[in-house]
């Protein structure tokens, strides 16, 4: 199982490394932008083929991997600090920050989510540079995600602030900084991986969506959200088939995933508070 | 009964904070229907303000929400602007449509999930759990997006399936929409299935490992009575909470799949609502999503209320 854990670092790696072919990866010197031409597979130069405007698609899966892959990563990251940080607040001082934090929670999540991400990028200026998309992209799908992690980190910091051994440190007159820092967060440490192992897939997903929408990373940089909805123009796909390369890449990606909170489950099942519940 | 108005009560006014949140948010939003006309030489500043006075585009916040929630009340959800007529019609079609591909999907899905889910906990161990744990896993990795790309491919190529829309050409027949159904609720279908079969699965594994099963068995009572007379309703608690969200979500679950295979529901329309700033459109939308969402768990909460005698005991 191991392997799963292997897998997806690996192709994190793939990725930060510099990819042989293309200190540019866009255009290609030999391919002219002539629409439609393809190599068949085990190319000499072209491993995946080319597309319309004849640049690689091995290439432009290796950078756009990296785009939709650390937009899901950085994006679970920043909706479990949020997370973290609420849940911790809302369940250690409880009282008024507590209601008012679960309120807007369930406010949030009334709101069907992929609307909610659509409705949120559209309505910020459409026509911004890669990089501010990259972290705009980030900051949404991240923003928007922190309840479900805040909930469960929050009903962790409620049962642990009632411990014996906490009671004991704050009759012996530990701050409360010192009681979360050391006694509650590591509790809270086996929520926190479950939750990322599903929240990171989705936010892949969602990026993936979002870029296929023509909302999210912008032409020419390659992300595997537009490079599906390039794909989606062949009308005879059956005859360019590799264009669907980016969905297939992401197969594995999720498999690894799936793999890893399956693992983490298995092995954490004595100390890990397992959330239930629908995994949307 | 109490619990059920307290219930109802919460819901509605989530239902108004959602409204304010969204009619906030959408006025946080740089830019109206209008603002494209900016760009356009030929239209003066003083047109277009005269454009924004008359749909009451520049009048402050709080009057054009409190306009906005007297009109709802009075069943009149605005007027759009990008299709040039009032939204309630131009929703009803949409959302039709949108309910007859989530809803048949999840039907489906949840007709193959529970015997499905069943059958893998009571078989747990043996090869036909782990062959449809791993088809499962496989099937849960897989894209929506390019399960639809690729059926869509399909249909271009074999013929046997229409390549989009609801109806071809012609007058409205049930065969003919049922035969443009098929694809895309084979791709809805698809996606939901591993996540439900494996919380079925879950929920009645855990019913069966339990003592009062064992028991039961120990007391001579036949299986199948047993699987479905006792522990089908004891693990029912956490499926009818999934089956209250699958409920709700029934108009956005398909919002990806309706504009890749150009089935004329609500998504592509709110997609096109929002890369034209149709601010009523908008609203309504999300609106109508939200209070799907909302009645959905307010459905599961008191469906949980009436069957669970556990939650009433509190």
């Amino acid at each position: 199982m191991f392997l799963g854990i292997l897998h997806g670092l690996a192709l994190f790696a793939g990725f930060l490394a510099p990819y042989p072919y293309a200190e540019q990866h866009r255009e290609f010197p030999y391919s002219p932008p002539t629409p439609l031409v393809g190599a068949r597979a085990p190319g000499v130069v072209f491993l995946l083929g080319t597309d319309a405007y004849g640049r690689d698609v091995f290439s432009r899966l290796l950078y756009g991997g990296r785009v939709s892959l650390f937009t899901g990563l950085l994006a679970a990251f920043l909706s479990l600090a949020l997370g973290l940080a609420l849940g911790t607040a809302a369940g250690f001082y409880g009282g008024w920050l507590d209601r008012l934090l679960m309120r807007a929670g369930e406010l949030m999540m009334a709101l069907p989510w992929l609307y909610l991400l659509l409705a949120v990028r559209a309505f910020l200026p459409l026509h911004i540079t890669t990089v501010q998309a990259f972290f705009l992209l980030i900051a949404i799908i991240g923003g928007v995600g922190w309840v479900r992690p805040a909930r469960l980190i929050r009903g962790v910091v409620l049962s642990a602030r009632e411990r014996g051994f906490v009671l004991a440190a704050r009759g012996f007159g530990a701050s409360d900084a010192y009681l979360i820092r050391r006694h509650i967060l590591p509790l809270t440490l086996g929520v926190v991986l479950t939750q990322a192992t599903v929240l990171i897939p989705q936010y892949i997903l969602a990026e993936v969506a979002l870029s296929f929408l023509g909302l999210g990373v912008a032409e020419p940089v390659p992300s595997w959200g537009n490079m599906l909805a390039e794909a989606q123009q062949y009308h005879s796909l059956v005859a360019h088939g590799w264009m669907l390369a980016p969905g297939f890449a992401i197969i594995p990606v999720l498999l690894a995933y799936l793999l890893l909170a399956d693992t983490l489950l298995e092995k954490g099942d004595r100390r890990i508070i397992a959330p239930a519940g629908p995994a949307r | 009964m109490r619990y059920i108005a307290r219930r109802l009560l919460h819901g509605l006014l989530l239902l108004v904070g959602v409204s304010l949140l969204s009619f906030l948010f959408a006025d946080l939003a740089p830019g109206d229907y209008f603002s494209s006309l900016r760009t356009d030489p030929r239209v003066s500043a003083q047109t277009i303000a005269a454009l924004r006075a008359q749909y009451s585009l520049d009048r402050p916040l709080p009057v054009r929400y409190a306009a906005w929630v007297a009109s709802v009340l009075r069943g009149d959800f605005g007027y759009s602007l990008a299709y040039n007529s009032p939204v309630g019609p131009l929703l009803w079609a949409r959302v039709r449509a949108t309910l007859l591909l989530t809803g048949t999907a999840t039907f489906l899905a949840w007709l193959i999930a529970l015997p499905l889910g069943i059958w893998n906990a009571t078989a747990r161990g043996t090869w036909g759990d782990s062959v449809s744990k791993v088809v499962l896993s496989f099937l849960l990795a897989i894209p929506d997006l390019l399960l639809a790309i690729v059926f869509l491919m399909l249909a271009v190529e074999t013929g046997y399936f229409p390549t989009g829309g609801m109806v071809s050409p012609g007058p409205e027949r049930v065969e003919d929409v049922a035969w443009h159904l098929v694809l895309p609720v084979a791709v809805l279908v698809l996606g939901m299935l591993p996540t439900l079969v494996r919380h079925v699965r879950a929920s009645m594994a855990e019913a069966i490992d339990s003592p009062f099963a064992l028991s039961a068995r120990a007391q001579g009572i036949p299986r199948r009575r047993l699987l479905f007379r006792h522990l089908l309703p004891a693990a029912a608690n956490p499926l009818i909470s999934l089956f209250g969200f699958s409920l709700g979500t029934l108009l956005s679950a398909s919002l990806l799949i309706e504009v890749v295979m150009g089935w004329p529901g609500l998504g592509p329309l709110f997609l096109e609502a929002i890369m034209a700033r149709d601010f009523a459109l908008v609203l309504a939308v999300v609106m109508l999503s939200a209070s799907f969402l909302v009645a959905g768990n307010l459905l599961a909460d008191i469906l949980l209320y009436r069957m669970d005698p556990r939650i009433r005991m509190k």
